[in-house]
């Protein structure tokens, strides 16, 4: 019986403590009418035999393309210390720190996040982080909904679609109103958006670098929204934020992002890591875990978890959210990687990235035919105009072993012909002259 | 100890400090550029290693302390599993990769996973269809009643309430609240769920019914027949919260026994580590009729045995996550799952079963326990005795970590006061449970000597007991230690 220590005796002897002559016995109060008809389940498999299977069906992905896809989810180097050191059991196999003496490891740990969050968005409070990028965006809406009590919102559509798909989903049965503000050639219409918000708008919702790569200032559309007294959400790419103009810089209330870029794996799509941060007048309107600094009876300094009035497990159906979880093993492993490499080191695979994808554009915008989809600035991604769709193109690249970036047609009708293009640390020149080669052979 | 921040020293390059072969100022304009460097530690790699590391030995984890927290099956989880999901053929897949026209090929491994465990979580359940979307137990709830809602509002029918029993998880009314019900709560009667009570609340408006079996008490709700069949009686749903599914695994199907709706926590009952808070994974188990409502993208498999995504569910709820749920975590359980296999699985909840009635038994002399007779995987005992003398649950707690233990669940469920819940789930070993009994019995006799003693614990903790009115009062949520550039 793997992982199941008692011996037949052990097992008698706590039958005997129980006072029943069975284990069977044990679950008399399940009638025999509700007794499984069927469990056919596999039998049992060792170790090294579940793990050849899997090691089976691993080598069925392809991970050796030659990658510039990105859309919200990069591949970055992590240095080998995060795993060693996030992989700890005595991490790895802790609860939620319900027992804060037992925990203080992990609670100074969040702790250390919370403030690293804030620094990289310039903001002034960051909860434990809750499960994406998209659940923060959805959980961010919400806070304004209830801060403001107003049921209207204005999204743009540069805003991940991923997201906003997300955000339809969970509102479907509530009473707001979402308004899009459609993209101008991969662009935020600020005007348009501008005009949107107005005294019943709870929340403006943005992103930077926009889904098409697009840097934006927002500053001017949230100092509007703040006469109107909505709130100001942004959605933000948490490394490229160590060299763009910061949340807290253009006037947003609350910051969100998916924090995979941050040292997690891609995973095919998970764990991931969603971040929140806020003004200090949103704190109890914030979800989730937060962990605060106090003392002990002798003056020591320790971490606890607080605010807890605003949780189910106190608050049940009034509580601010039902999230009971956060990821806390993830946020460890973005502030372990935050720690490794450091201000400078983090701005320089940013700009390090940005220069790529810039030396990436001037190449291939020289192949007949392309064009920019945006005229804006852009850090580490581009959209890329095609004479021919997208689609085919990659159908015919990713033969060659390189994936070139994502359709943007799959999301933007009207768009079939565009390119999304992201570079990283990772990618290299020689990368982008052969992705230029095959992508000139295939238009 | 101190912080990464406090330990910064101006200069100091951390590991990710790559040399720039040349200017780059000008590349992002400066009206759109950040002003200045982020505030952030100026660390070696060694001072990051030993920073963590230290503070890893402050925490207490199964793999170093029993952890009996109830409600929460903290058992232990096989090595081998953390092997499975960092294989790169996983680790390296980016997600939008099998999304692209005839990119499917490139993923198979991946989409087999995820078409196997929900083929394996539905033959557990004797669920028709599952989906591993959602990335935590409540997350999964949240699914589950925006799947309802979906059901309800397909059918023409207006349906505002969800009644949930007082001895419910309290993510389950938080839940259906944030879905954009109203909620009913509903009294248990000696612990579990009256069903003349139910009837009184049932009623045309009534979506769902969500309810926890075996409950937050530990008990099995014995009038579950009776509940089916009102609940049916107004065509509302049946939903099963799953944490405790290690309780029931070959005992009963949910599917079986009448519901319509069940989560999974995967990080419970399947043995994959539960991260300090997370991440985890919630799948939504539901019935035929509910299969449409199911969130999309789901995996199919053609005649050809190759798998794809399939988009085209015009009644689905839509994207609960990004992708496909936290894809590691359930590997993770896929695997446990195929290493356990049929009778695995079965001696599982035998064993945890048998576990917490023994240490029920053992402890029924010494705590007062309200409702004492045959519990499932774990069972709420009270100190209100202990109480009396001015030692609370809570104290009782903290000296358990002194002990070297993880204290049990305390002052939940809401409903029972001075509420301890232990659950010792299947992989501890008698001696393990007799030491902790043992522990726990000196300090209920402390109490009645040396009733000071046990208030002011922990003493062999890092730090002792914590303020936590300071911490809620006087808000300090970020280090405010200041680092030059």
């Amino acid at each position: 019986m793997p992982y199941i220590p008692h011996t037949p005796d052990e097992q008698q002897r706590m039958l005997d403590v129980v006072g029943v002559s069975s284990l069977e016995e044990l679950f008399a109060e399940i009638p025999a009418d509700l007794r499984p008809k069927s469990f056919d389940l596999p039998e049992g498999l060792g170790e090294y035999e579940v793990l050849r299977h899997l090691e089976t069906l691993a080598e069925k992905n392809n991970t050796r393309l030659v990658g510039f896809l990105g859309a919200g989810f990069y591949d970055h180097a992590i240095p080998a210390a995060v795993d060693f050191l996030t992989a700890r059991g005595e991490f790895a196999t802790a609860y939620t720190p319900y027992q804060p003496e037992a925990s203080q490891g992990l609670l100074q740990a969040i702790f250390e996040y919370q403030t690293a969050i804030c620094r990289l968005m310039d903001m002034e409070y960051a909860n434990a982080s809750v499960y994406d990028g998209g659940t923060a965006l959805y959980e961010a809406m919400m806070m304004a909904v209830r801060q403001t009590k107003r049921r209207k919102i204005v999204v743009d559509e540069c805003v991940n679609p991923i997201y906003r798909r997300m955000l339809d989903c969970y509102t479907s049965n509530l009473q707001l109103e979402m308004i899009v503000i459609s993209h101008k050639e991969g662009s935020s219409d600020l005007p348009a958006l501008s005009k949107a918000v107005d005294t019943d708008t709870a929340a403006v919702i943005v992103q930077n670098p926009n889904f098409f790569g697009a840097l934006e200032d927002f500053s001017e559309l949230f100092a509007h929204a703040s006469s109107q007294r909505a709130l100001n959400i942004i959605s933000v790419y948490p490394l490229m934020q160590s060299i763009l103009k910061t949340p807290g810089a253009m006037g947003a209330d609350i910051a969100t992002a998916e924090g995979q870029s941050l040292g997690l794996p891609l995973s095919f799509g998970g764990p991931y890591l969603g971040i929140m941060a806020c003004s200090k007048a949103l704190i109890r309107q914030m979800p989730g875990r937060i962990a605060g600094r106090t003392t002990d009876g002798e003056g020591r300094t320790g971490y606890v978890l607080t605010l807890q009035a605003r949780e189910q497990h106190i608050r049940r159906h009034k509580a601010t959210s039902n999230i009971c979880s956060n990821q806390a093993l993830c946020a460890m492993r973005a502030i372990v990687y935050l720690c490794l490499m450091g201000p400078q080191g983090l701005a320089n695979t940013a700009t390090h990235s940005a220069e790529l994808a810039h030396y990436a554009a001037r190449r291939l915008l020289k192949l007949p035919g392309t064009r920019m989809l945006s005229e804006r600035p852009f850090a580490n991604e581009f959209a890329l105009v095609l004479p021919k769709p997208a689609y085919a193109v990659i159908d015919r690249l990713t033969r060659r072993g390189y994936l070139p970036g994502f359709p943007l047609g799959r999301y933007y009708p009207g768009l079939e012909n565009v390119l999304l293009i992201a570079c990283t640390e990772k990618n290299t020149r020689e990368d982008i002259g052969i992705l230029k080669e095959l992508l000139g052979g295939a238009l | 100890m101190k912080t990464i921040f406090e330990q910064s020293v101006p200069g100091r390059p951390g590991v990710g400090l790559r040399e720039l072969k040349k200017d780059l100022t000008g590349l992002i304009p400066q009206e759109l550029a950040r002003d200045g460097l982020p505030c952030l530690p100026q660390v070696s790699e060694l001072d990051v290693v030993r920073h963590f590391t230290r503070l890893s030995r402050l925490n207490f984890g199964v793999d170093s302390h029993f952890y009996p927290l109830g409600s929460c099956t903290m058992k232990y989880n096989p090595k081998f599993i953390e092997q499975a999901a960092s294989l790169p053929g996983f680790s390296r897949l980016h997600p939008l990769v099998p999304q692209f026209r005839g990119a499917g090929h490139f993923a198979q491994g991946a989409l087999e996973v995820i078409y196997e465990t929900e083929r394996l979580l539905c033959e557990i359940t004797g669920m028709a269809g599952f989906t591993v979307h959602p990335m935590a137990g409540s997350h999964g709830e949240l699914t589950g009643a925006m799947i309802i809602a979906a059901y309800h509002k397909d059918k023409g029918r207006n349906r505002s309430k969800v009644i949930v029993p007082d001895s419910a998880h309290g993510t389950n009314p938080a839940s259906a609240a944030i879905a954009g019900f109203d909620v009913i709560s509903l009294e248990s009667r000696d612990g579990i769920i009256d069903p003349q009570a139910l009837e009184a609340v049932l009623s045309k408006d009534v979506a769902a019914v969500m309810m926890t079996c075996p409950n937050t008490l530990g008990l099995f709700e014995q009038h579950l027949p009776r509940i089916v069949e009102l609940v049916r009686s107004v065509d509302a749903l049946l939903y099963y919260d799953g944490a405790n599914l290690n309780a029931i695994l070959g005992k009963m199907r949910v599917g079986e026994a009448g519901f319509d709706v069940v989560h999974l926590n995967l990080h419970k009952t399947f043995g994959t580590p539960h991260g300090g808070g997370g991440p985890g994974s919630g799948p939504v188990g539901v019935c035929q009729r509910l299969v449409d409502y199911l969130p999309v993208s789901r995996v199919g498999k053609q005649e050809d045995g190759q798998f794809f995504l399939n988009y085209d569910h015009p009644k689905s709820i839509g994207y609960v996550a990004p992708f496909y749920g936290n894809f590691a975590v359930y590997l993770k359980a896929y695997a446990y799952i195929l290493r356990l296999g049929r009778k695995g699985l079965i001696r599982v909840s035998e064993n945890a079963v048998l576990a917490a009635n023994y240490l029920r038994k053992r402890l029924e002399n010494h705590l007062e326990i309200p409702f004492n007779r045959i519990c499932m995987h774990e069972f709420v005992a009270s100190a209100v005795r202990q109480a009396a003398k001015g030692v609370r649950a809570v104290d009782i707690a903290k000296a358990l970590l002194d002990k070297g233990h993880h204290a049990p669940t305390v002052y939940f469920p809401l409903i029972v006061k001075e509420a301890l819940m232990f659950e010792p789930t299947e992989t501890e070993s008698l001696d393990t449970l007799d030491q902790f009994v043992d522990d726990l019995i000196a300090i209920l006799e402390q109490v009645e000597q040396d009733p000071a003693a046990v208030q002011s614990a922990p003493r062999k903790t890092p730090v002792s007991r914590l303020d936590e009115v300071k911490a809620a009062r006087n808000l300090e949520l970020t280090d405010q230690c200041r680092l030059e550039d």
